[in-house]
């Protein structure tokens, strides 16, 4: 038996008896983070496949929200900053090995794309809107003319959104269970699913909503796959990396994890809009809010969970 | 230059003398360490093996706290000592959970704080607070590039282990064996 303490009585404040330095603030970021890229993402690419009018609800109505996401999401991150007033410092410079670092700077290239993307679908909200200003207004002209040109800034961006929410953790090769690129991929598909479940929403079209289940279907099932596939990583990895994965794997986070990602998040609302598809009546906010609450879980388990875990020496 | 720092395990009687001057040195807030005693027990009664090692930051020659860090704040200086510079820190705590060694920690002032291997000393040529302050001279600090520093003399007879080497972060604290 080899036992190890610390006898010196080290309790560093969030770092002892284990690291919990991220709280609620960064898993509610990276959700937003995520719910934003997957919007904008169906935005971006129903408009270059030029089904505008075909899908309302992704190109023109859901984005409007996407501006507040990020907004309030980069608020979440303020708060967890602990010197605040030094915030600015993150664009001072561009630090390409550190994903805190270029995911400050791709929020501060779809922040504002969003924003110009609201500006212009704002008339399908509210019909009466005047910009008032002519140079608005020659603005609102310019950038609608160059909506392609927008749209496909908005979708490359919202993919490295998307992925960065996952690589973020996936830096830090100090916590076992965060060290898998497989959590790019994973956090994306998971932003896409939330992205669906909001556009399913707020779409009044039937056509639409059913589009948009089959798509959160294939995604779902992707991200079961990836989910198999990090597991599988893990176990056959080093004696830290199954120790991180027995976390979830009959240690003290499997059932909410389970649970709460994996069955009422993913297979749960799978479940119910197949019976969408086959013609049972489901009402839609219920998989499209166990599809946002689970993908808000999976950040929530994976950064506290992910903080447990740690090399041995 | 490369400075280095070697701490006997033999020696080493983890009385913690280390920590308190740490402490008193730099001003550490109430609380907090920067350097601290671990003992490891390895075996089963009554074969049992001791070690007592004291830790601090391992300034790495490939930190992840330095490759993590959105602004710069942390960084190498002169003989690979890594440091933070407060006015620069967001306190985002990224560095925070990229070091495998739990070796920083949120100074309440909202920077994060570490071990500097006391380089305010050695710029005025002395050692560290915590290799003058023990009493059974078990720790040996000097520039590893040149051959006659007590960490290189010391390092060339005895047998030495890093902490998880295999995380790839180059730690530049030996452990003498
Ligand atoms: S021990 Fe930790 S804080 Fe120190 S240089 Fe290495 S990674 Fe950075
Ligand atoms: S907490 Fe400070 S030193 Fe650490 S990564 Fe963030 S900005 Fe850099």
């Amino acid at each position: 038996m080899r036992e190890e303490i610390i006898v010196s009585g080290r309790n560093n404040y969030l770092i002892d008896p284990h690291l919990h330095i991220w709280h609620w603030q960064i898993p509610l970021y990276l959700f937003l983070g995520g719910l934003a890229a997957g919007i904008l993402f169906f935005a971006a690419f129903f408009t270059l496949m030029g089904k505008e009018n075909k899908y309302k609800a992704a190109v023109r109505i859901a984005p409007h929200i996407v501006p507040w996401i990020l907004v309030v999401g980069l608020f979440a991150l303020l708060l967890d900053l602990k010197h605040k007033l030094y915030f600015w410092r993150l664009y001072t410079t561009i630090r390409l090995e550190s994903p805190m670092s270029w995911g400050a700077w791709v929020l501060m290239l779809v922040t504002p794309l969003s924003f110009i993307w609201s500006a212009i679908h704002i008339k399908r909200i509210f019909p009466k809107w005047d910009w008032k200003f002519k140079i608005l207004k020659d603005l609102e002209a310019f950038f609608t003319k160059q909506k392609k040109a927008i749209a496909w800034v908005m979708g490359i961006s919202s993919v490295i959104l998307g992925v960065y929410t996952g690589i973020l953790f996936s830096a830090f090769n100090a916590r076992p269970l965060w060290n898998t690129s497989i959590l790019g991929p994973l956090f994306l598909a998971s932003g896409l699913s939330a992205g669906a479940a909001v556009i399913m929403l707020l779409s009044r079209k039937h056509k639409e909503r059913t589009m948009f289940a089959r798509i959160d279907i294939g995604i779902i099932v992707v991200e079961l796959f990836l989910i198999v596939h990090m597991f599988m990583g893990f176990l056959a990895s080093t004696q830290v990396q199954i120790n991180a994965a027995e976390l979830f794997l009959g240690g003290p986070w499997t059932a909410p994890f389970w649970i709460f990602v994996v069955i009422l998040g993913m297979i749960v609302p799978a479940f119910l809009e197949v019976l969408e598809l086959k013609k049972f009546k489901i009402p839609v906010v219920i998989p499209a809010t166990l599809v946002l609450f689970g993908s808000l879980m999976l950040r929530f388990l994976i950064s506290y969970a992910g903080q447990e875990s740690r090399w041995l020496y | 230059m490369r400075y280095a720092m070697a701490i006997d395990t033999k020696k080493c009687v983890g009385c913690s003398d280390c920590v308190v001057a740490c402490q008193t040195e730099n001003n550490v807030p109430i609380g907090y360490c920067r350097d601290w005693v671990v003992e490891v027990t390895d075996g089963t009664y009554p074969q049992l093996e001791i070690e007592i090692r004291s830790e601090r930051c391992n300034h790495c020659d490939n930190s992840p706290c330095v490759r993590c860090c959105p602004t710069g704040a942390s960084h190498y200086e002169d003989g690979g000592i890594v440091l933070v510079t407060p006015n620069e820190c967001i306190g985002c705590g990224a560095c925070i959970t990229s070091c495998p060694y739990d070796a920083r920690y949120p100074h309440p002032d909202g920077y994060v704080d570490k071990c500097t291997f006391c380089i305010h000393r050695i710029k005025k040529g002395l050692e560290p607070a915590c290799v003058s302050a023990c009493p059974t001279k078990c720790m040996y600090f000097g520039d590893l590039d040149d051959p006659n520093s007590p960490v290189s003399e010391i390092l060339k007879v005895r047998k030495y282990k890093t902490l998880i080497p295999e995380a790839g972060t180059g730690p530049q604290v030996y452990y003498l064996i």
